[in-house]
Order: structure tokens, then sequence, then C-alpha cells
């Protein structure tokens, strides 16, 4: 527990040199409409899309491919193109069986820097055009982003990765020769440069199937560290990023307390549920220990848990441990980080996924006390409230329809790894990990059908430029108005009261929306288990 | 919208040849540095690769320590875990069967798949467990093979790393 206080502690302080770091990067005063923003931002992620869909598709033609990796069915390379465009990085394939080097950099490495650009671009722009500037340009944004931000971070990590051992080659699999006398095929591959920017952007894509379980993406102890801080910093900094531009850093330490505490209370909840033994070893003849299935032992013992809490807090969605094997009500903590996904959430789209619900709860509030209710000064009213609940709407009825869909038709049902309720739960968690542009997943599901392969697609599509497009809507309609003056009335954004009316509506919405499901799944697979 | 089109085209360039080429390109000659790690941390004996420090091998033999169990018979070109439910009956079978040829008192290591099923190590006290076999196998002192483990233990974590071990144990002849 000491690491795990210090991972999140040094990561808190470091993200406020970095948020300062990042407002001198981002901050301009360029003129611009969010329609212009807009319509760039379209065209671009309509181009990368394209761009990967194009090199995946033709991967046995292209080079660097030592290990002759084969074509990819249509459906495959759709969810794949979808997945990494909108940083969600779901992979419903195994990078070292499917994946020649040139997809592995070309199409998924250069989304992972550019989809996570974009975020941060859009949030940008969104803290422009509340502080009372122009929204700017896109490109401009996106590309200070990638070479100024993502890029110098991504370079000191992939560094600090290859000397705890991860490898840096363009060699192909190498075949060993046992003490046994039996042949070994052990794939390799570019993996530092890769890993640095899964991390870091949220993305949580492996270049291996196991993704940050497998010894080559996390070979010990510190590469651990190093890359559970990696996931976690850039989200945090976002926040203080929003705070300069918008010029309210009390508002934004705030928002930065509430994150923190909702991220204290889970990271409790999966470290006590995970420290029980392994369910299906109770009454054998072994010594006691934590529960191992799916870990690592090199990574140390509350390595799972933190990891586990951080990806899904921050829609990065990289594991190093199975999801699908955590106890289950630890399993129901990750579902909890993604049904809420603002907890720092992924970078940039977190603190957008914060406004949502910080707009709810200042409409809430205005309504109790009977006033036209504010932001940032600036009266929010029904259009506004129109495109931020849409925005809210769309992650439960993605999740909730296509889990109710699943379960029923055979696609889904024939599909699971484990039965019962874990069977349930592995088709939620997947609805919701692509809802949450999350990616990580509760493996065991046999999930590289079409049937998942588009149904996931379209929701990570869905669930990605809904809640982009309409909060940058909603700005664009407040930036317009007049700043109303602050009087004794006004409901005051930078108080523990603010906090705590923000809390109160992220557990509220949250626990109203998910808590049916939780209980079938979770919950009753821990009472039919555990109550014998 | 044709202008539109062609400025987004440039920065996916832009952007490609820097993050892809670039990028990949100084982060790979950094891995020059330390070149055994960036290669995969591989164990040569005899001019041949034996294997890589990281990656689990299956060891069946008595004569050598076992690995923890793998999911998917440590194939180090595509790894994965289990995947079951920690109240799966699968794994309950899976330990039944590996506890009654290993006998009671296990380790919970030794009956757990890893995450990746190419988990290199196993904790210090499986292979306490386990030198009473591999002594017994190899003729030799128990005493003397749990010296061994300790010297390849890493204090902290209480883990060992099963293929130097072995390694270190074909050299002690």
């Amino acid at each position: 527990m000491v690491f795990v206080t210090l991972i999140i502690g040094i990561s808190a302080v470091l993200s406020w040199f970095l948020g300062r770091y990042m407002t001198y990067i981002m901050d301009s005063s360029e003129q611009g409409t969010w329609q212009s923003y807009l319509k760039q931002f379209a065209v671009f992620n309509v181009i990368m899309f394209a761009v990967s869909f194009a090199v995946l598709a033709f991967q046995q033609y292209l080079p660097l491919n030592p290990d002759s990796k084969g074509a990819l069915t249509a459906d495959l390379i759709f969810n794949t193109a979808a997945s990494f465009t909108t940083n969600t990085n779901l992979q419903h394939y195994s990078g070292e069986v499917s994946m020649s080097y040139f997809s592995q950099l070309f199409a998924l490495m250069w989304l992972q820097f550019v989809s996570a650009a974009t975020g941060i671009a859009v949030l940008t722009a969104i803290a422009r055009g509340l502080g009372g500037k122009g929204f700017g340009n896109f490109y401009k944004d996106m590309m200070r982003a990638t070479f100024y931000i993502l890029l110098p971070v991504s370079f000191v990590v992939a560094v600090m990765l290859i000397f705890t051992g991860v490898p840096m080659t363009f060699g192909g699999a190498v075949e060993a020769h046992t003490l046994e006398g039996a042949l070994q095929s052990i794939s390799r591959g570019p993996a530092a440069a890769f890993i640095a920017i899964k991390q870091l952007g949220s993305n949580g894509g492996g270049f291996f199937g196991p993704n940050s379980a497998h010894p080559f993406e996390n070979p010990n102890f510190w590469s651990n560290i190093i890359e559970s801080m990696s996931i976690i910093i850039i989200p945090m900094s976002c926040v203080w990023m929003f705070g300069r531009l918008t010029g309210k850093m009390r508002h934004a330490a705030v928002i930065f307390g509430v994150m923190l505490l909702l991220l204290v209370m889970k990271l409790s909840f999966a470290a006590y549920f995970e420290s029980a033994p392994t369910g299906a070893l109770a009454g054998l003849d072994v010594q006691t220990s934590s529960n191992l299935e799916g870990k690592e032992l090199r990574l140390g013992k509350s390595a799972a848990p933190l990891w586990a809490v951080l990806t899904t807090s921050t829609s990065n969605g990289s594991v190093n441990n199975m999801h699908d094997s955590l106890n289950p009500l630890t399993g129901l903590v990750p579902l909890t980080g993604m049904w809420l996904n603002e907890t720092f959430g992924g970078v940039g789209v977190g603190m957008i996924n914060m406004l949502i619900y910080i707009l709810t709860g200042v409409f809430i509030c205005g309504m109790m006390v009977g006033r036209t209710p504010e932001y940032l000064g600036r009266k929010v009213e029904t259009q506004e409230m129109k495109l931020v609940l849409l925005a809210l709407l769309v992650h439960p009825l993605c999740i909730l329809g296509g889990t109710a869909l699943f379960t029923i038709m055979p696609w889904g049902a024939e599909t699971v790894h484990n039965a019962g309720a874990h069977g349930f739960t592995e088709i939620l968690y997947e609805f919701t990990s692509a809802s949450a542009n999350n990616g990580s997943g509760f493996e065991g599901l046999g999930d590289n059908t079409p049937a998942w392969n588009i149904a996931t697609g379209i929701v990570m599509l869905l669930s990605r430029y809904v809640p982009i497009v309409l909060p940058l809507m909603a700005a664009g309609s407040l930036a317009a108005k007049r700043i109303s003056p602050d009087t004794s009335g006004t409901l005051h954004t930078d108080t523990v009261l603010f906090g705590a009316v923000i809390l109160g509506s992220i557990i509220f919405i949250g626990a109203l929306l998910f808590m049916p499901v939780a209980v079938l799944g979770p919950v009753s697979e821990y009472m039919a288990g555990a109550l014998k | 919208m044709k202008s539109d089109i062609i400025q987004g085209v440039k920065a996916a360039f832009m952007t490609m040849a820097v993050c892809c080429v670039l990028y990949t390109g100084a982060v790979y000659a950094v891995g020059f540095l330390a070149k055994d790690k960036a290669e995969g941390s591989l164990i040569y004996k005899d001019g041949r690769v034996v294997g890589s420090r990281l990656i689990a091998q299956n060891f069946k033999g008595e004569r050598y320590f076992h690995p923890r169990p793998s999911s998917v018979d440590y194939n180090a070109a595509g790894a994965g875990g289990s995947n079951l439910s920690p109240y799966s009956k699968e794994i309950r079978e899976r330990a039944e069967k590996i506890i009654a040829e290993n006998g009671s008192g296990l380790p919970a290591d030794m009956v757990t798949a890893s995450g990746s099923g190419l988990d290199p190590h196993i904790s210090l006290d499986s292979a306490v467990f386990q030198a009473e076999r591999v002594a017994k196998a190899r003729n030799t002192d128990k005493n003397g093979l749990i010296a061994l483990i300790n010297s390849h233990a890493d204090g902290n974590l209480k883990i060992v790393n099963v293929l130097e071990l072995n390694i270190a144990l074909d050299g002690m002849e």
C-alpha cells in the first residue's frame, strides 16, 4: 500500500507541473468558431479512420512483416480501425498473432498519438471558448499536443522502459531450444515505443495479447510503477490545464479533489476485495494467499487492483492482470470506473465528460433554488441542457441496450467463456468498455465474431463522437452569452459544497443507471460463489 | 471542402512521419545502449538461444524446477490467461490435479495460472517446496539446492526466476 500511495501522490504532484507546461503549449489567442473547429475535427477523424483501415487491410503486402502475418477479416479491420481512431483500443485480435510490425506502428501507434492529441485539442478548445477567447484551430492544437506534449513524454517513458527490459527490435520471433530439448517460438517486436504512448495517451491497446501482463510489456516491479504512473499523469494534468485556460484554478482544484476522492474510494474497495483468496480453491490443501489467478508475481501484491482501478478510471484499458479472473466484487470496481468514466477520465475527454456532470449538477442546483443556473458566469439554459443530457444518456443507452440484446441473442450468449452470472458480466463488460472508450475486457469472451466486431465498432464510434461534439456545441452556445455579474445568489463553483454537489450527482446518476446490471452480474456471482 | 481534405492529409502525413518514423527510430537507436534487453533478454548457451529470461518455459521433468501453470501451454507466440472466473470449476479441477501430482500444502501460485501464461517467476515458497523433488531426481543435497534458490531469489518480492534457476542447476554438475 505504500507504493500505491506513492504512485498516486507523485503523479498528482507531477500533474501540477505538467498541467502548467501543457497550458503553456496549448494556450493561444487564435480566433476561430466552434463550427470551423468541429469541421476540421471531423475531417481529420475520417482521415484517421480511412488511413488505418487501409494499412490494416493491406498489411500482407506492406513491409516490416518478418513473421509473415496474413490478411485480417473485414469486420475485424472495421472494429480495429474504429477502436484505435476513437482512442478505445478494444482489441479483438492478439497483437503477436495477427499484426505485422508495420500495422502496429503505422496504423495503431500513429492513432494512439493523434487520437489522444485529438482529446487534448477539443478540451483546449472548449476551455478557451468558456474562458472567453476564440475556439482556435484544430490542426494547430492537435499538432501541438502531439509534438510538444505526447512525443517528448513518450520518448522519456519508452527509454526508461527499454532499460527495465521491454524489447525494441525489428527482428522477428526467435526460436529457442529449451533445456529439456523442446522448441519455443518467442514473439518480439518494437514494443517499447508502442507501450509508452499506449499508457500515456489513455489508449491501452497492447503490443502483445495479454497487454501489460505480458513479461515483455511489463518486465518487472519498476516498469509496472512507470507504466502505472503513465496511465494517470496526463488525465490529471488535463484538469489543471482546464483550470488555467479558463482562469478558474480554484474550480479546477475542487474538480481534482472530487476525482481524487472517487479514485481513492475505488482503490480501497479493489484492494480489499482482491486480497481474498481464489474462491475455487476453498477447502483445498494449498497455502492461503490473495487471488493469484490471472496475476503476475513480479509486479507485486497491490499491482493488480491498483492498475485495474487506474486503467478504468481513465479510459486507458491496458491491463496487468486478467480482469476476467478478478474476484467478482473486485470486478465491479473497473465496471464502476467505466460507467462513471470521469475519474480523471481519458486524455482530454475525461475532463469533457466531467463537464457534462458539472453542467447537470449546476442545473439541478439551479432548479432547487429556483434560479437560472450559471456556469463560469454564463447562464445555462434549455438549449445547453438538451445537448448535455443527450451526451450523458448515450453512454448508458449503448451499454444497457447492447448488453440486453447480446444476452438474448445467440451471437452474444454463445460467445461467453464462463457460465451463469459471470458470463453475463463478460457481455456487460464488453459493451461497457466499448462505450467508455476504454478497451479492457473480460477477455474470455470470444469476441472476434462479425456480430461483436460490428456492434462494438458502432458503439465505440457513437460514444466517442457524441460526447465530444455535443459538449463542444454546448460550449459554443455558452460562449456566445454575456457574462452575468456575480451576486449573492450565484452558485459558486469553487467551494467544497459545490464539490459535494458534483460528487452527489455523479454517484446518484451512476447508481440509478447501473445498479440493476451490477446486481445481475458481479453481485449475484459473489452471492452464488461465496455464500455456500 | 477540397482544401479541408488536403489540410487533413497533410497533417496526417506530418504526424505519421514524426510519430512513426522519427520517434520509433529514436527509441530504436536508444535500444542499442541496452542491446541485450532490447532484443528480448535472450539467454544463449553454446551459441544457441535457450530462452528469454522474461518468458516462462514448460519444464516437465523431475530434474528441473517447474513454472506456474499456463493456460496457453507456454506459447510465447500467442500468450494469454485462463480468463476463468475465480469461482470456476475448471480452476478447482486443475488445482486438484496439481495437488495430486505434487502433494499437499502447495503455495497458491503453483495452482493458479498467470495472466500472460508466461510468468517467468515462481514464489520463493514454491521453489523451496520443489527442492525436495529436484534433489531426489538429481541425487543431490536439498540444502545445497535451497542455498542456490536463495542466491537467485528476489528478496523483496520473494520470487525466483525459473529459467535462470534451472540453468544454474545444470551448471552445478
